[in-house]
């Protein structure tokens, strides 16, 4: 039980570690988040069942066609959901960006139907024996890709010029204008890397699971729960709370029963950020006069 | 110029000429003003396909029935709303349906929240209420004193029995455990099965349950596993089902799973892999392999009647087709026996339908005051998916 739990965990905890860094990416440079990284997850999935399975396109043209997608929807949500209400100093791209992924969830809705379909991969075919569990390769390739995503996240933001440019773009966007650098692609570029990386995720759970309309709603959810958990500033904390929150949820599952799951998970949650309001490896941000 | 203009009494002659014909017109579409049955079901979203196979089962009915003369002499209509698979919808949708449109009868879809929610207006207004899909025992069981709820379809506490019979009798079950949907349906089927195992004089090995949109069971699985259960009952739409089936290849457990008829909501064998073949699920009816003259015979009527059904992927599941047919027929029968389109004297109709010989069965006094559902747990087919299409297991 214990093995299969724990394997279990991972995966799901690597995928929403993977969306929440989504949420990270776009806070960490503008103060503002993407509510629609669930709607990008499900884009992600329908795009490669439509372009690899529906018009057979080879499918490493048709992921990455997919991810191209997304991100460009990364893009125009920040230009048309997000700047305008920025702009004029107004919180209200928080209900834009949920009405955003409403408008594309029953978009995708009309355009794929509702029913599931399944997109398969060679990953996902035949499970392998890991201490007696049964998984399929792709369960270890998933939290893999996590975790390297969120280490090469953590590398260019630390040691790159881009990075600098997004740290000064995010402690002090009038200042990092004057110095030269153009605040609004930046964050363009940060909108687009988030709605990818969910994007990324939609297409490596799909083969686990199936393709619907409906997918990634609960990933969205969950994965901003995680974000704050985690602390949504640091990228290491995004990926360790998506871990801990799917481990804990399949250790409850399998002990307690599935009657138990959201009542502990969520407490959990609400304990954890009551001892550390910024989350497991989150800062209190300092505001420098 | 004057010459030009027809004298008085030619125009005269000319508008009672034209009154006469606009009389004649007239007088037999009064005649046979149709008689309109309102249809309540989910035409978009989820359910949608439902909706189109009832709404298709009906369309053929209605067809043969107007061919054959009407009702009463009249011809039958449907009129059709949409209730999004939501139950205030659907509510408004039957409200409207009865008092503007004036239908004789309502036929309800697939989900038994809305059917739930409509059938004490149908009771209050005295108006029948047929059900063709949703299983809810409490639909047709409702405990009113005057219950104008029938059906023409499963009901979840015979299937629930239905089930544990076929467990022991197929795989010597001795301690079934159940992976339920945590809705009012599986809930519905958890007071079932337990109440059935209770019967049978077996043990539950455990209850487990998941969320609609759950994507890895594993963990309720092996809960199952580790309590000792050699069976499983699975309640669940097609999605999760399949997510279950999945789950069970992952651990490498090969336990016999019996199934209601979620499976059957959509592509199963798709969805689940080569696996779903392995699960056995009940339905009322099924056009796959079914050699009966009148099955072919309806088959063929729906192709001629809907271009779109171009093979037996088309008519998957066919429950909802087959019910709503039969349904029809016997409302109209029922119409016909109670010599009335008032609510009071159809539902008494239902009451005095002999026999009937239908696509499912030939129903035999198919309703009496006690017992308002036409089939029971003689009716169910156990099935599997086989090569995209619904088989019975039998075959």
């Amino acid at each position: 039980m214990l093995t299969g739990s724990l394997v279990s965990g991972l995966g799901l905890g690597s995928m929403y570690g993977l969306i929440a860094l989504g949420f990270h990416v776009t806070y960490a440079v503008s103060g503002t988040v993407n509510f629609a990284q669930g709607s990008a997850v499900t884009l992600g999935a329908v795009l490669g069942y439509m372009l690899g399975i529906t018009l057979g396109w080879p499918m490493p043209l048709a992921v990455a066609a997919s991810l191209a997608g997304c991100a460009l929807l990364g893009i125009v949500v920040e230009r048309i959901l997000v700047r305008p209400f920025v702009e004029r100093g107004s919180d209200a791209w928080l209900l834009a960006t949920v009405a955003g992924g409403v408008v594309l969830d029953n978009v995708i809705l009309f355009t794929f139907g509702k029913e599931p379909r399944s997109l398969p991969s060679p990953l996902a075919r035949e499970p392998i024996d890991l201490f007696g569990t049964g998984i399929y390769p792709l369960q270890i390739v998933i939290p893999v890709v996590g975790l390297a995503v969120a280490f090469a996240i953590r590398t260019v933001f630390r040691r790159t010029d881009l990075g600098r440019v997004l740290l000064a773009v995010a402690q002090n966007a009038d200042a990092a204008r004057l110095m030269g650098i153009d605040v609004r692609r930046t964050v363009a570029c940060a909108f687009a890397l988030s709605a990818l990386l969910a994007g990324a995720a939609g297409l490596l759970i799909a083969p686990l699971f199936s393709v619907s309309a409906e997918m990634g709603t609960l990933f969205g959810i969950k994965a901003f729960a995680v974000a704050i958990l985690g602390g949504i500033g640091s990228a290491t904390g995004v990926v360790l709370a998506g871990l801990l929150y799917g481990v804990v949820e399949a250790l409850v599952t399998g002990y307690l029963g599935s009657g138990y799951t959201q009542i502990v998970v969520f407490s959990v949650i609400i304990l954890a950020l009551a001892l550390r309001p910024d989350g497991l490896l989150g800062r209190a941000a300092v505001n420098k006069v | 110029m004057r010459k030009l203009s027809p004298s008085p009494m030619t125009r005269r002659l000319a508008l009672g000429a034209t009154a006469l014909i606009g009389l004649a017109l007239i007088a037999p579409v009064q005649a046979a003003e149709p008689i309109k049955i309102g249809l309540v079901t989910a035409l978009s979203g989820q359910s949608a396909k439902s909706g189109e196979a009832i709404s298709r089962g009906i369309g053929l009915a209605i067809d043969e029935i107007n061919a054959a003369g009407g009702v009463l002499g009249r011809p039958l209509e449907l009129v059709a709303r949409d209730d999004e698979a939501n139950p205030s919808k659907g509510v408004l949708a039957a409200r409207e349906l009865i008092q503007r449109v004036g239908v004789v009868a309502l036929v309800g879809g697939l989900d038994t929240p809305v059917s739930m929610a409509i059938v004490p207006i149908a009771n209050q207004m005295k108006v029948p209420f047929l059900g063709p899909w949703a299983a809810g025992t409490g639909i047709t069981r409702n405990g009113a004193a005057d219950n104008y709820a029938f059906r023409v379809s499963a009901v979840d506490a015979l299937v629930d029995e239905a089930l544990v019979a076929y467990t022991v009798k197929t795989y010597q079950a001795k301690k079934p455990g159940m992976i339920l949907v945590n809705n009012a349906w599986g809930e519905s089927n958890q007071q079932g099965l337990t109440a059935a195992l209770k019967a049978a004089g077996l043990p539950a090995a455990g209850i487990e349950k998941f969320e609609a949109s759950d994507v890895d069971m594993v963990p309720q699985l092996t809960r199952l596993k580790e309590a000792g259960a050699d069976t499983l009952f699975m309640v669940g739409n097609v999605g999760p089902s399949a997510q279950v089936v999945k789950s069970l290849d992952r651990m490498g457990w090969t336990v016999p799973v019996v199934s209601h008829w979620g499976p059957a909501g959509g592509r199963f064998d798709e969805l689940a892999g080569p696996s779903a073949a392995k699960v056995h699920f009940i339905q009322t009816f099924t056009f796959a392999g079914n050699a009966a003259p009148k099955a072919v015979a309806v088959l063929d009527a729906l192709k001629a009647k809907y271009p779109a059904i171009k093979s037996m992927a088309d008519v998957t599941p066919a429950v909802g087709i087959a019910n709503a047919y039969d349904a029809t027929h016997l409302l109209a029968l029922a119409i016909g026996e109670g010599k009335s389109t008032k609510g009071p004297e159809v539902r008494d109709g239902f009451y005095k339908i002999a026999t009937y010989p239908g696509l499912i069965k030939t129903y035999d006094k198919p309703f009496a005051p006690d017992r308002h559902d036409a089939l029971g747990p003689q009716d169910y087919v156990f099935t599997r998916f086989k090569d995209g299409e619904i088989v019975a297991v039998s075959n």
